[in-house]
């Protein structure tokens, strides 16, 4: 029996350059920027000062149905159901809600929650002995359970954002929520295109939701050297291929997106936006801190994928093309990161890598860390939506060694069918996915 | 429909908690009745509503014992719960008869090849340890002794070491051991709080059944052993309200009438996952066959799923899904490994649901309950939970059960360790947010 067919019927994001589907995709054809200096907390004398945030005028309130219902959601929680709210509107199950909720599950990538910094900074130096250089637990404990608060901590847990998602679109079937770093909601997406297609369930949320912007948060990776710590113009720091690339800038959101098998969008008069066609998923296995120098995850994760969407990547397309139109690339702009991709789609793609267009968005709308796969998904979407290639920022001195089409710059126009999206996670996790226009 | 998947069997187990490494040690300590719950040795939690803790001493677990000796270095970066699925994983390959890198085989060549083998090893919300981080904030002071934010950024953060943060990415514990083992087949790192292991155990049946990998180590582990943990459990309700003097073995009461509440463990498990054709080649030992698999999302009044519907009706769907998933009946389990922290609210979501799915046999199906002994060890406790099941498949046994009573229409009260004829059996975990994970575990001929 052959496997069902997966189909996108609504997209949504919350992101540093806005919380709507075109608002955003307009300002990314423009090669706008999102960074500005941190107001989430006090960054002034950190390495880096500057982030892509969500801006104030986001209001989670807006776009649910009660309120009240979320009233203790967290961060995370806030972007992920503004991203989800637009996505299942757009499906229109908004209207006309899937008849048994046991049939609709959820698939997120979404990150931990932020820390009750003062407070849990308070606790901790309230308790600390420097004598015998520990903290006194009964202190700790009298400290902590008077400053902390109960749903601040609980919002902390990973699986949040799901439990949020779960209760305002009545979702009761398959729930999941993984976190491997930077793949995270790439890997979620393509999780739940496999349970749709062993018939697990009709309709899946999938997608990612987080923020990094915090003191520690910050503090991890500025000592891993991750973070670019560029003077002058934030809206510069991120330079993805380039060769004065220095590390990525932090980002923060949510994308979401509704798959459905083709059966059920059919049945319910759906209109697809897209289809997913091909996961790939592999484990470098290398070290916990560098990827591994050939790229073999990265290339594994791109074959698995495109194997499954059936197509050769050594093989031209009707219109003798090369059979991808378009990558978003990870991109993160770091040294190790850029070079190594580039390697592996040049190890899968062979000499026709240099003639399939990829970008990184992360050049504009940083680096949303566990989300930002399901946001790069989304716009791998709306490039074969509107024939359109977002580009690459700051790429004005391109790496020699790096060799391949990044659009530096400026958006471009081409007919974009088949994409490959791509991300890569600290820790080794590699996924990919393959994403299609619809044809009936 | 769903199509036709591969079977999956399961081949080696390493469970880990408060009574130590390995199935021998767990299961001894489980027939006994032995209880691992006691005061905290780690630092005095006598602050909380809960002195007592289930905690895996250091003199039964050393994780620098267990890597290979190039591997050591690597030790200095891992977390409790990182150590506690390095060791976990080592004890599952050793436990399956499998060849991995580990062994730095003289030909290099693995019982199952790199990029077939995945791995899958649900993680919790990992704390950082309190003395390393406050020792480096407390170089950053104002004069009246609060935070300096400017200091900090400055300088003060250059007292942790580069790497601090990769201690505590819940992926980490994925990283760790697909190194260790080189797994580069598909890894993932599920985190649904107590749901977390047994959703990674399903989703490498459902990778192997689709032929992504053959085989693949698969579970989760936590440790809930540290400040925050407790904390955390306080205000979620789930903490026991206990006193210094009292009775540490008597603290978790599963589905009793006099239940308090839980305390926090540590541990988890991997178990070795191969798809049933390659096991049968390879010629191993087959421990039980996983037959089925569920997962679904439970309706929650308070939206976080602190306070659990009392109806189990996710629960119960959860099961009785995974039942179908394996073309089985309710009447045809012969047991149910529940979570059973001893909170009393989730106690009676999870019966409602045990009573629901079994109906009149509810009363009698007997329940394996491991959480007066391990305590709660949040993501790695369906690890353990699926272990212990296949140990009692195996065995034909039954483990003790304490302080628990059948006032909930459960068979949860006390018993010795007996035989029983065990040909399935069902584990079901419930998290906190309202994700619910079941699998059937079959006897093999």
């Amino acid at each position: 029996m052959s496997e069902p067919r997966v189909v996108v019927t609504g997209i949504g994001w919350v992101t540093g350059l806005g919380h709507s589907i075109d608002g955003v995709w307009k300002r990314l054809l423009n090669a706008e920027s999102g960074m500005e200096p941190t107001t989430r907390f006090d960054a002034r004398t950190f390495p880096t000062s500057f982030a892509a945030e969500v801006k104030k005028d986001f209001d989670f309130r807006g776009f649910v149905k009660d309120p009240a219902v979320h009233a203790s959601a967290g961060l995370n929680s806030q972007f992920a159901l503004g991203a989800c709210s637009q996505a299942w509107k757009q499906s229109g199950l908004d209207v006309k809600p899937p008849k048994d909720p046991r049939r609709v599950g959820i698939y997120l990538g979404a990150g931990e929650g932020v820390l009750d910094f003062d407070n849990y900074v308070g606790t901790m130096l309230h308790a600390w002995d420097a004598a015998s250089g520990r903290v006194d637990g009964v202190k700790w404990a009298a400290c902590g359970l008077a400053a902390m608060q109960r749903m601040k901590e609980i919002e902390q847990e990973p699986n949040m954002p799901l439990a949020h998602l779960a209760r305002e679109f009545n979702c009761r079937g398959p729930a999941y929520n993984c976190l491997t770093a930077c793949a995270a909601s790439t890997q979620a997406i393509g999780e739940a295109f496999s349970i749709l297609r062993r018939g697990d369930a009709d309709v899946m949320i999938g997608g990612g939701a987080h923020t990094m912007i915090h003191p520690l948060g910050v503090t991890g990776f500025n000592r891993l050297t991750a973070l670019s710590e560029r003077k002058g113009d934030p809206t510069e720091a991120s330079r993805p291929f380039s060769v004065d690339r220095g590390g990525f800038v932090m980002g923060e959101g949510s994308g979401m997106v509704v798959l459905e098998t083709l059966e059920h969008a059919t049945a319910r008069g759906a209109t697809p936006l897209a289809e997913v066609t091909g996961y790939g998923s592999s484990c470098d296995a290398y070290r916990i801190t560098d990827i591994q120098p050939e790229g073999r995850g990265a290339a594994v994760a791109m074959l698995e994928a495109l194997r499954q969407a059936g197509i050769d990547p050594a093989k031209r397309d009707g219109k003798g093309r090369p059979p991808i139109h378009y990558i978003s690339a990870h991109g993160t702009g770091t040294k190790e990161n850029d070079s190594i991709e580039t390697k592996a789609v040049k190890r899968v793609f062979g000499e026709m890598a240099r003639e399939i267009p990829m970008s990184s968005i992360k050049s504009m709308m940083g680096h949303l860390i566990a989300s930002a796969g399901a946001v790069e998904f989304i716009t791998c979407v709306l490039a074969i939506r509107d024939g359109m290639v977002p580009p690459t920022r700051n790429l004005k001195n391109p790496d020699p060694e790096l060799d391949l089409d990044y659009v530096p710059n400026r958006a471009r126009q081409a007919r974009v069918d088949t994409c490959l999206s791509n991300n890569f996670g600290f820790g080794g996790q590699n996924d990919t996915l393959v994403v299609t226009r619809f044809r009936a | 429909m769903p199509r036709q998947q591969r079977r999956v069997v399961i081949t080696g187990t390493g469970p880990i908690a408060a009574p130590g490494l390995g199935i021998e040690a767990i299961w001894s300590a489980l027939c006994e009745g032995r209880s691992g719950v006691g005061p905290c040795s780690i630092f005095d939690a006598s602050g909380f509503s809960c002195p007592f803790v289930a905690q895996l001493p250091p003199d039964r677990f050393d994780v620098r014992q267990v890597v290979p000796k190039s591997y050591r270095k690597a030790t200095k970066v891992m977390s409790r719960d990182i150590e506690l699925a390095v060791g976990a994983a080592h004890e599952a390959v050793r436990s399956a008869g499998l060849v991995t890198k580990a062994h730095e085989p003289a030909d290099g060549r693995m019982t199952v090849p790199a990029d077939r083998m995945g791995c899958h090893i649900g993680a919790g919300l990992i704390a950082a340890e309190e003395n390393e981080l406050t020792a480096a904030l407390a170089t950053s002071r104002k004069p009246d002794g609060g935070f300096d934010i400017a200091a900090w950024g400055a300088t003060g953060m250059q007292n942790l070491t580069p790497l601090w943060m990769l201690k505590y990415l819940p992926n980490m514990l994925a990283c760790h051991v697909t190194i260790c083992h080189d797994c580069q087949g598909p890894s993932n790192t599920i985190t649904c709080g107590e749901a977390s292991a047994l959703l990674s155990i399903g989703e490498s049946m459902r990778v192997i059944g689709r032929g992504a990998a053959d085989a693949c180590l698969s579970g989760g582990a936590e440790s809930k052993v540290n400040l925050m943990a407790i904390l955390r459990q306080q205000f979620a309700g789930r903490l026991a309200k206990a006193a210094a003097g009292d009775d540490p073995t008597k603290t978790v009461r599963p589905f009793a009438r006099d239940a308090i509440g839980g305390v926090a463990g540590e541990g988890g498990g991997i178990l070795v996952l191969e798809a049933a054709e390659s096991a049968k080649a390879r010629g191993a030992a087959v421990l039980a066959e996983l037959a089925g698999f569920a997962a679904t999302q439970s309706f929650c009044p308070d939206t976080v799923g602190a306070d659990p519907c009392r109806d189990g009706e996710g629960i119960s769907d959860a099961m009785l899904a995974a039942l179908q998933d394996a073309g089985m009946k309710p009447a045809e389990i012969d047991a149910v490994v529940p979570f059973g922290c001893g909170a009393p609210a989730l106690d009676a979501a999870e019966a409602a649901a045990i009573r629901r799915v079994f109906g009149d046999r509810a009363a009698s199906l007997p329940l394996v309950t491991l959480s007066p002994l391990i305590g709660n060890c949040g993501a790695g406790f369906g690890a353990v939970a699926a272990a212990v099941a296949v140990q009692c498949l195996q065995t034909g046994m039954l483990p003790a059960r304490v302080n628990g009573d059948a006032s909930l229409g459960v068979d949860a009260a006390p018993a010795a360790a007996r035989k029983a004829d065990l040909r399935s059996i069902l584990v079901c975990t419930p998290s906190l947010g309202g994700q619910n994970a079941a699998i059937v575990l079959r006897r093999v001929a």
